[in-house]
């Protein structure tokens, strides 16, 4: 298994990291047991994400896809947020190992986490526009 | 940037010592052993005087000794071996520890498939098996109990003499595999009761690829390879006889050597655990009197093991973790799981394994970089966040 030169980058000195006091959607994924966590924080205006950040647990290319797909979303319109894939969050790192693409998913999940979060907290019921939001399955740690 | 290697469970650096005997067999002795003219001779006698090093080593006669491509193949032949025995007489249960390493392991599995049963014993918090779970777990049906000597990543060392005592008194044949314990620890096979060992070259400065199993006299093991009459008949295939010279001279040097580097390496390990003990919400894993000297086993809750190694990496720190983003599954090290760590916990390992080319200064360097990355991790840690809210509400 080895990382391309991008994922340790990002590992290596991850863009986003920290909280937003006034962030207006906040989102976490995952679960200690299965060994990685991603929390994202989104400062929305205008149907722009103003700002976002990041707290993760988790391996190399947890951190990695963190930061990779909190640069794809920042600055951007919640639309283009909505359609993040987590192939794009691959694809912008050179590749991740088979075993790590689990990663890119969580990354793509814990956004939408925190867009349907932001929306939950207008009373919009968020479901229709994020979809569902997927996890770990807690027993086998599989997604 | 300095850079420590911190990772000798793993593998060790071969010796200078070992390169120098080993290179006339490549070169100018390059022979096959089983050739009749000189330089065929010069090659027997080579891989002949390395067996009587062997031996000596562990207290076994030359005849006991049979050399293999490593430890991985010692267990295997050991084991199924053993089992194809017990078959003949009916008896088709294995005893074994929860927290062996995988050649013994899915060895085992494999057993099972074939209708072997196997009972593995609990290995307590303190990652050393009881004795007496060994004797009761014996049955009239039991052919053979395999128990490591010294752990691979928790370093613990078992009560080898003591379950080879109860394994004779019961007629039951017993393996060790001491893969990480040759070298490193005084053993003599004869004075522990011990009728058949694993042991691996390149753990203690030999090359990968050589190793050897001690199968006690009489214990007629059938081949796992077959082929030419090498090994006296038992283990086929042209020696790998630079690998084997090697192996004889990095085990008489590490015999003769023991008591003064297992005394420094220890006193070097004992430094990290103290250090490294500073941090907050940290373990040690495993018994800390019956161990390895090298080997140093911790977790720091709130931090993930393949990133805490990574950064270490960066920081000229070579190590190793159970995490289960290092062991390359969902789950984290089955030894961590083992000794009753939860998850959580157990992917917040590191192993660090030193050796006798490690330094003080080495160790200086570990507790330098170690707790800022620990700090690093943990300040962008959504699980360390959770930790520190559950103690506030308390």
């Amino acid at each position: 298994m080895e990382y391309s030169e991008k994922v340790m980058e990002h590992f290596a000195h991850p863009h986003n990291v920290g909280e937003i006091p006034d962030a207006n959607g906040i989102g976490e994924i995952g679960n200690a047991k299965c060994g990685d966590i991603m929390k994202m924080y989104l400062k929305i205006e205008n149907d722009i994400i103003v700002d976002v950040k990041f707290k993760t647990y988790g391996c190399a290319s947890a951190i990695a896809t963190s930061s990779m797909a909190t640069d794809l979303i920042k600055g951007q319109p919640v639309s283009e947020a909505l359609k993040l894939t987590n192939q794009a969050v691959v694809e912008a790192l050179d590749g991740l190992p088979a075993v790590k693409i689990h990663c890119s998913v969580l990354a793509e999940q814990a956004i939408k986490a925190a867009l349907a979060d932001y929306y939950t907290r207008q009373g919009i019921d968020p479901e229709p526009i994020v979809g569902k939001i997927e996890d770990h399955d807690h027993e086998s740690c599989a997604l | 940037m300095r850079y420590v290697y911190a990772d000798n469970a793993a593998t060790t650096a071969v010796s200078p010592h070992v390169v120098e005997a080993m290179l006339p067999y490549m070169t100018e002795h390059y022979g096959n052993p089983s050739s009749l003219y000189s330089i065929g001779q010069t090659a027997h006698r080579a891989v002949a005087k390395a067996r009587a090093q062997v031996a000596d080593a562990l207290g076994a006669e030359e005849r006991e000794i049979f050399f293999t491509s490593g430890g991985s193949e010692a267990d295997n032949w050991a084991i199924k071996g053993a089992a194809a025995l017990g078959a003949k007489k009916g008896k088709k249960h294995l005893i074994t520890t929860k927290f062996e390493h995988h050649a013994v392991l899915h060895t085992m599995a494999a057993l099972e498939k074939q209708g072997f049963t196997v009972t593995y014993l609990d290995v307590y918090e303190n990652g050393i098996v009881r004795p007496e779970d060994v004797e009761k777990a014996i049955t009239d049906d039991t052919c053979l109990v395999t128990v490591m000597y010294a752990n691979n990543e928790i370093g613990t060392i078992q009560p080898i003499a003591e379950i080879g005592r109860i394994c004779h008194e019961k007629g039951v044949l017993f393996h060790t595999d001491a893969v990480q314990a040759v070298g490193h620890v005084k053993i003599n096979v004869k004075e522990q009761n011990i009728d058949m060992l694993s042991l691996s070259g390149h753990k203690f400065h030999a090359v990968k690829g050589v190793g050897a199993l001690y199968c006690k006299k009489g214990i007629r093991l059938p081949n796992l390879i077959e082929g030419g009459a090498q090994e006296s008949g038992r283990r086929a295939g042209t020696e790998n006889v630079p690998g084997i010279v090697g192996l004889g001279v990095a085990i008489t040097d590490m015999t003769e050597h023991l008591e003064e580097n297992a005394k420094k390496v220890a006193a070097m390990r004992d430094r990290l655990f103290e250090g490294a003990s500073k941090i907050s919400h940290s373990r040690i894993n495993g018994d800390t009197e019956h161990r390895l000297p090298g080997n140093f086993s911790m977790c720091f809750e709130g931090v993930e093991g393949e990133s805490l190694l990574l950064m270490l990496d960066m920081q000229g720190v070579a190590a190793s973790s159970g995490s289960a983003c290092t062991s390359g599954s969902l789950d984290p090290s089955h030894v961590l799981l083992a000794i009753g760590l939860k998850h959580e916990v157990a992917h917040g390992s590191l192993r660090l394994s030193l050796g006798e080319n490690n330094t003080e200064e080495d160790v200086d360097h570990i507790l330098e970089v170690l707790p800022p990355i620990i700090d690093r991790l943990r300040d962008m840690s959504p699980l360390w966040e959770h930790i520190m809210e559950n103690e506030k509400n308390k």
